[in-house]
């Protein structure tokens, strides 16, 4: 990427006035104190798509509405929901729509914002996609430790429900369907909507091998199934309003609608912030004042991880791409569930990436053995490294373990493994071992990291405390 | 320590009830039988496969793959200390160190007047307010150690009041069954489950 067009001095944002901006769609009542309640709601125009879509409009054309927003999902992959909404199978019912509450991709905080503070915006977006695709029932799985969100939805079903905006006849239509309120107990794979689906089930959450299991066609009870992310529905009532033209008018037309972006790491004001699609960068982000007002103490970006824990890092000569879907997929690396994290020169490469591998370890669910033993290893390795432990071929065995996981070690990344989680552990080798190489050469030769980074006191490596494993 | 109470198995087949097959309400079930105990005795997982209509082995199969499920007693306070990414960068291993310096206790274990257990966590989705803490999955952020020293102290003093409900307790309202439930979802897959 550093050739010769990059331009010698960087844009600057740091005065405010220099980004561009758009209307928020659905962060409007993020500061509304009362924004979570059926009354503070209503008042700010809540439930009015409802009516509209119910009473004015087809199925159909709540459908065409949600294509021509082409908004791509915020769950992670980033596929368009009208086009995923339009895999089922024509004739087969009863079909149902899942909710992905499940929110665990470290880096990534929206969701819960979202269920907490405007919990009726994604009921009302349910509600009318349920409508569109015919669902029979629409279960909202909520990640189990997120007790608070839990009950801000238990009571905006129940003030739904009573104001006849859920259950049967809604609004006096011949429509009805229920929303069901269910949640987890703590697992990331559940994030995984064929792992949610077995868990809405009653199983242990494990992915289910696709081929045949596509939600769309073989999902809950291997029913047609659509999973979409809270994000997602919670922009659908704005776009039933608006249309979804006017959806598509905003950010780039490859990556339409404004976006949430949580900013976290070692920026002056972390922050979550629903921005332009497409348009914006990741140097405005993190300079404007608008935003997250420059890098702490005036300090370089070293590395940022654009999409999610699962995403390849990046680096200063990324800063100025705009956070467009295919941009960022040409560049390497992918904008995932919209969780961006900073590390400034003082990061630990060799440690934050340890911690990001010790992440999917822990996680991985165990039904595929290159991820199971591979993820283990990977950890294990990246460990004795820091305790000062490790051996002139530990590098050369972290890209071997990794390429059994992920052949080629490319992006985007190939599988050995059932689902895409395994392969998650290779993003942060492969990003810090290529870039950084010296930081765990120098670890292997001197017991300790490079002069002028910061090492965490890290458990079961530092001060013999307990070890994760 | 035992079956679910008269109240939670009324609470229970509501929540069945909701669902087009009982299974899918087992882990909700699970949580109530958390509630109930602080942690999931045998005895509430075997009244919760009676419930659903499944083996107590099922339940337990499926209990022991999630996180959040407690087999035996665990503090009155959960503190849990984010350790994730942001967290990591932002300061979380230093508080959790001066947390296992405050309660004599390393991650992972319970105080022995068991009130509290501390435990390293994975992400719980605050990164932008690192480090963040919770106590029984109630949230404090942009955690300082002197923030620390203060939150032991009061959940000691028991000076939060309601706040922090006890561990197992989540949302403190449940969705209802109104009268205008609509069952389409139930009732259609039962139509198919039946041929
Ligand atoms: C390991 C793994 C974890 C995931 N976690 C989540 C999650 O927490 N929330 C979410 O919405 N999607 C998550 N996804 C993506 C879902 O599988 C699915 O694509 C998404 O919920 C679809 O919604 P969308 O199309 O509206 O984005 C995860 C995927 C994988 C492979
Ligand atoms: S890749 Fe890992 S998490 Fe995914 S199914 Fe296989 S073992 Fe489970
Ligand atoms: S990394 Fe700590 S809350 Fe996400």
């Amino acid at each position: 990427m550093s050739d010769a067009t990059v331009p010698p001095t960087p844009p600057d944002y740091t005065q405010p006035g220099r980004v561009p901006t758009g209307p928020k769609l659905i962060t409007t009542r993020f500061d509304q104190p009362d924004g979570y309640t059926y009354d503070g709601y209503v008042r700010t125009g809540g439930y009015t798509a409802l009516r509209k879509a119910l009473t004015e409009m087809t199925p159909e054309q709540v459908h065409q509405e949600v294509k021509t927003s082409e908004m791509q999902g915020r769950g992670g992959a980033g596929f368009p929901a009208g086009t995923k909404w339009g895999f089922l199978p024509p004739d087969v019912f009863p079909r149902y729509l899942v909710i992905n509450g499940d929110e665990s991709e470290p880096g990534t905080y929206k969701d819960r914002k979202l269920m907490e503070l405007d919990p009726h915006q994604l009921i009302e977006g349910v509600v009318i996609a349920a409508y569109a695709v015919r669902a029979a029932q629409a279960f909202l799985y909520v990640r189990g430790e997120m007790a608070l969100a839990q009950e801000r939805l238990a009571q905006a079903l129940n003030d739904a429900y009573a104001h006849n905006l859920i259950g049967r006849n809604i609004l006096g239509t011949d429509f009805s369907v229920d929303v069901v309120l269910t949640w987890g107990a703590g697992a990331y794979i559940v994030g995984e909507e064929t792992a949610l689906i077995e868990s809405l089930e009653g199983e242990r959450g494990m992915p289910r091998l696709k081929p045949p299991y596509f939600p769309a066609s073989k999902g809950l009870y291997l029913q047609p199934t659509i999973v979409n992310n809270v994000e997602t529905l919670s922009n659908v009532p704005w776009i039933v309003n608006q249309s979804g033209q006017a959806f598509h008018d905003l950010g780039a037309p490859t990556s339409t609608g404004m976006r949430i972006f949580a900013v976290s790491g070692h920026v002056n004001h972390p922050g979550v912030f629903e921005v332009p699609n497409g348009i914006t960068t990741f140097r405005m982000l993190f300079d404007a004042p608008e935003y997250c007002g420059g890098v702490r103490d005036g300090r370089s970006v070293k590395a940022f991880i654009p999409g999610g824990a699962s995403a390849m890092w990046f680096f200063d000569e990324h800063l100025d791409l705009p956070l467009d879907k295919p941009t960022i997929d040409k560049a390497g690396s992918m904008l995932g569930s919209g969780a961006i994290v900073v590390m400034d020169d003082t990061t630990d490469m060799v440690a934050a990436c340890w911690n990001v591998v010790n992440f999917f370890s822990r996680e991985s669910c165990g039904k595929c053995t290159p991820c199971r033993e591979g993820t283990t290893w990977l950890q294990r390795i990246l460990k004795r490294i820091l305790a000062g432990d490790g051996r002139p071929e530990d590098i050369d065995l972290l890209m071997d373990v990794s390429e059994s996981i992920s052949p080629g070690i490319a992006w985007p990344p190939r599988q050995t493994t059932i689902c895409p989680l395994g392969p998650s552990a290779v993003s942060p080798i492969a990003s810090a071992v290529r870039r950084f190489r010296h930081e765990f050469e120098h670890y292997i030769q001197h017991g300790r990291a490079v002069d002028g980074v910061v090492t965490p006191p890290i458990h079961g490596v530092h001060g013999g405390a307990r070890i994760h494993v | 320590m035992a079956r679910l109470t008269d109240a939670n198995v009324v609470v229970a087949k509501e929540i069945i009830a909701r669902f087009p097959r009982p299974k899918s309400a087992l882990i909700p079930l699970l949580h109530l039988a958390q509630e109930q105990d602080g942690f999931l005795a045998n005895d509430a997982m075997a009244h919760v496969a009676e419930l659903v209509g499944v083996t107590a082995a099922e339940v337990y199969g499926t209990a022991t793959f999630y996180e959040m499920f407690k087999f035996e007693r665990v503090g009155r306070y959960c503190l849990n200390v984010c350790t994730g990414i942001s967290c990591h960068l932002m300061g979380a291993w230093e508080l959790l160190e001066h947390a296992e310096e405050l309660l004599g206790v390393k991650a992972g274990s319970t105080t022995e007047d068991l009130l509290f257990t501390i435990e390293g966590v994975e992400c719980i989705a605050a990164c932008t307010e690192a480090p963040a803490v919770s106590v029984n999955h109630r949230y404090r952020y942009r955690v300082t150690p002197e923030d620390m020293d203060r939150l032991i102290d009061d959940l000691r003093h028991d000076r939060l009041g309601g706040e922090f409900p006890a561990h197992g307790v989540l949302a403190r309202v449940r969705q209802r069954t109104p009268d205008n439930w609509a069952g389409t979802g139930a009732a259609a897959q039962q139509a198919v489950d039946a041929r």
